[in-house]
């Protein structure tokens, strides 16, 4: 137990100080480096309390698909630092706002659940009768299917917005067409029959 | 074993001890097959070019690995003088930990396996999908134009197969039911995977030319354009763990495609003189198969233009593993052979699932 009771307050500590940085830092490129670290600190907090579909999860979605997004595009950026640190005062009141709204949901979020009024769960399974992969499917496909759902088609049609705000057709542009390709007369080939061993 | 090392040294010294002996056991021999790899590599590919090959040092050259190695060990490691110190050198290390730490789940025999984990396949899928961070960092540590180049191709290359592979990963599970490791070769005692899910075999296996850059994808490093990609300016040792990571990330999709269309450790047919042969020689036999096709398909196949590479993994590979998934589920539930849960719910847990509104 005390094992795991150290590697909580590892995984946590390493977790809370890359938060920090992540705001913290110049680069924005080290930035998204300490995003992940955080990412990667928090899936083992999961793993700890015997989460582990979650811990992996986070890591294949958020480490794997979009930190690297994260990473593509601020490495492509070519930004100014004194002009990125001007506008700090006058971005402070919505950044002020924003935190303190968030805060504020946490604790009644907290606060809501240590006092038993926070919707009913469904209770989890224990450990040895359902993995928390089962537990999970179970939970998601039949008490919250519709939400599920829903879930699923507002990100499909944030996607398609993303692709039509940046499809462009442009006239003249040479393209591809496989379907002649694959369809063009063996004419223009010449099959050679190669003896093994020796070569063309 | 493990109690033998808990009673001499105690609980927490003895499993430590026995873990990291474990470890040993699995890396060393994985190390010694990247490098004979490397020279398989070249071996195979001299002779299907007439040629061949290394056979001057040692035997056949079987020493060639060992000269390459000592070679690469004691050149001078050049950092050019623009680079981000810090990042070019973490970024190999995250490539070689990377391609080690994934075989903790993989199971060489019946419950021959370091860790057994409950998810083990999507540890590997989440490994396999960091492995992008080692070549993007070292594209942009090196503060270069062909190195960032490489870099950025290999960040969409590498991003672009993981999604179809993750839909062929869920055709399987369908078929299995879970995701143990373990598990997936067991349901694999009658039919091997890659009979009844064929399409999905060949999907598998071509995106995991693409995800481990080897031709006829290695666009990233892609020497007619890009020099040597997102390690031009890696010398010596930073060097060398690229060369490791990379050879022993085939070894490890190489392994996977055994484990999950192979059948693993399991003997072909289940009579005596096949099953004569240990789990983990036919583990090892199906793996290098595997890595076989990986350097045949190199000496054969030209390399992919880069707008046909990324053609191919969104609009022919996506859609058709999109479909099988599809159709794997239909025809599982048609059938009424979808795998059944061996440990149901308690039936107090499965009513309190039941949509409150009533």
């Amino acid at each position: 137990m005390i094992v795991q009771t150290i590697a909580f307050y590892v995984f946590a500590a390493v977790a809370v100080m890359s938060a920090l940085l992540v705001v913290g830092n110049r680069n924005p490129v080290y930035s998204v480096l300490f995003l992940i670290l955080t990412f990667f600190n928090v899936a083992a907090l999961f793993v700890l309390i015997g989460a582990e579909f979650l811990a992996m999860m986070l890591v294949v979605v958020y480490v794997g698909a979009v930190a690297v997004l994260f990473l593509f595009v601020v490495m492509m950026l070519d930004i100014n630092f004194v002009e990125l640190r001007q506008g700090f005062v006058r971005y402070l009141p919505i950044g002020a706002v924003i935190g303190i709204i968030l805060a504020a949901e946490l604790i009644f979020v907290v606060a809501g659940s240590s006092l038993g009024t926070a919707p009913a769960a469904a209770p989890t399974p224990a450990l040895a009768e359902a993995t928390n992969t089962e537990a999970l499917g179970n939970i998601m496909y039949t008490q919250y299917f519709y939400l599920f759902q829903v879930a699923g088609l507002v990100l499909l049609v944030a996607m398609m917005g993303a692709i039509v705000l940046t499809h462009r057709d442009r006239s003249g542009v040479k393209r591809q067409r496989i379907g002649d390709q694959v369809a063009r007369s063996r004419n223009s080939v010449e099959l050679k029959k190669v003896p093994t061993g020796k070569g063309v | 074993m493990a109690e033998f090392f808990t009673s001499t040294f105690g609980d927490y010294l003895g499993t430590a001890i026995f873990t990291v002996l474990m470890i040993l056991c699995i890396i060393v021999p994985l190390l010694l097959a990247v490098a004979y790899l490397t020279l398989a590599e070249r071996k195979v590919m001299a002779a299907m070019q007439i040629r061949r090959g290394p056979n001057v040092v040692g035997p056949f050259g079987l020493l060639q690995p060992i000269a390459d190695g000592v070679k690469l060990l004691f050149k001078e490691t050049i950092i050019p003088s623009g680079a981000n110190r810090v990042a070019f050198v973490v970024a190999p290390m995250i490539t070689f930990i990377l391609s080690l730490i994934a075989w903790a789940v993989i199971p060489f025999d019946d419950g021959v396996v370091l860790a057994d984990l409950n998810v083990g396949i999507l540890y590997l899928f989440a490994i396999s999908s960091l492995g992008v961070y080692g070549i993007v960092l070292a594209g942009w540590a090196s503060n270069s134009k062909y190195p960032f180049l490489g870099a950025l191709r290999s960040a969409a290359q590498m991003v672009s197969y993981e999604v179809s592979i993750g839909f062929v990963l869920v055709t399987v599970l369908l078929c299995v039911g879970s995701l143990n490791l373990n598990d997936i070769v067991k349901a694999q005692a009658d039919w091997w995977f890659c009979i009844p899910l064929l399409p999905m075999f060949v999907v598998f296996y071509i995106s995991a030319l693409a995800e481990t850059n080897r031709p006829p994808f290695d666009l990233p490093e892609a020497e007619s354009e890009l020099v040597a990609g997102y390690f031009s300016e890696y010398s010596a040792f930073t060097f060398a763990l690229f060369f490791l990571g990379e050879y022993a990330n085939i070894w490890l999709m190489s392994a996977m495609t055994a484990l999950l269309f192979l059948g693993g450790w399991q003997a072909p047919f289940d009579v005596a003189p096949f099953t004569w042969i240990p789990g983990w020689i036919w583990f090892a036999l199906k793996a290098s198969f595997v890595a076989f096709t990986f350097i045949w398909v190199r000496a054969t196949f030209p390399r992919y233009r880069y707008d046909q590479l990324m053609r191919l993994g969104w609009k022919v590979f996506l859609p058709l593993s999109l479909a099988m998934v599809v159709i794997t589920a239909g025809v599982l539930i048609a059938t009424d052979s979808l795998p059944k849960k061996n440990n149901a719910l308690p039936a107090s847990a499965v009513e309190s699932t039941e949509p409150a509104s009533d």
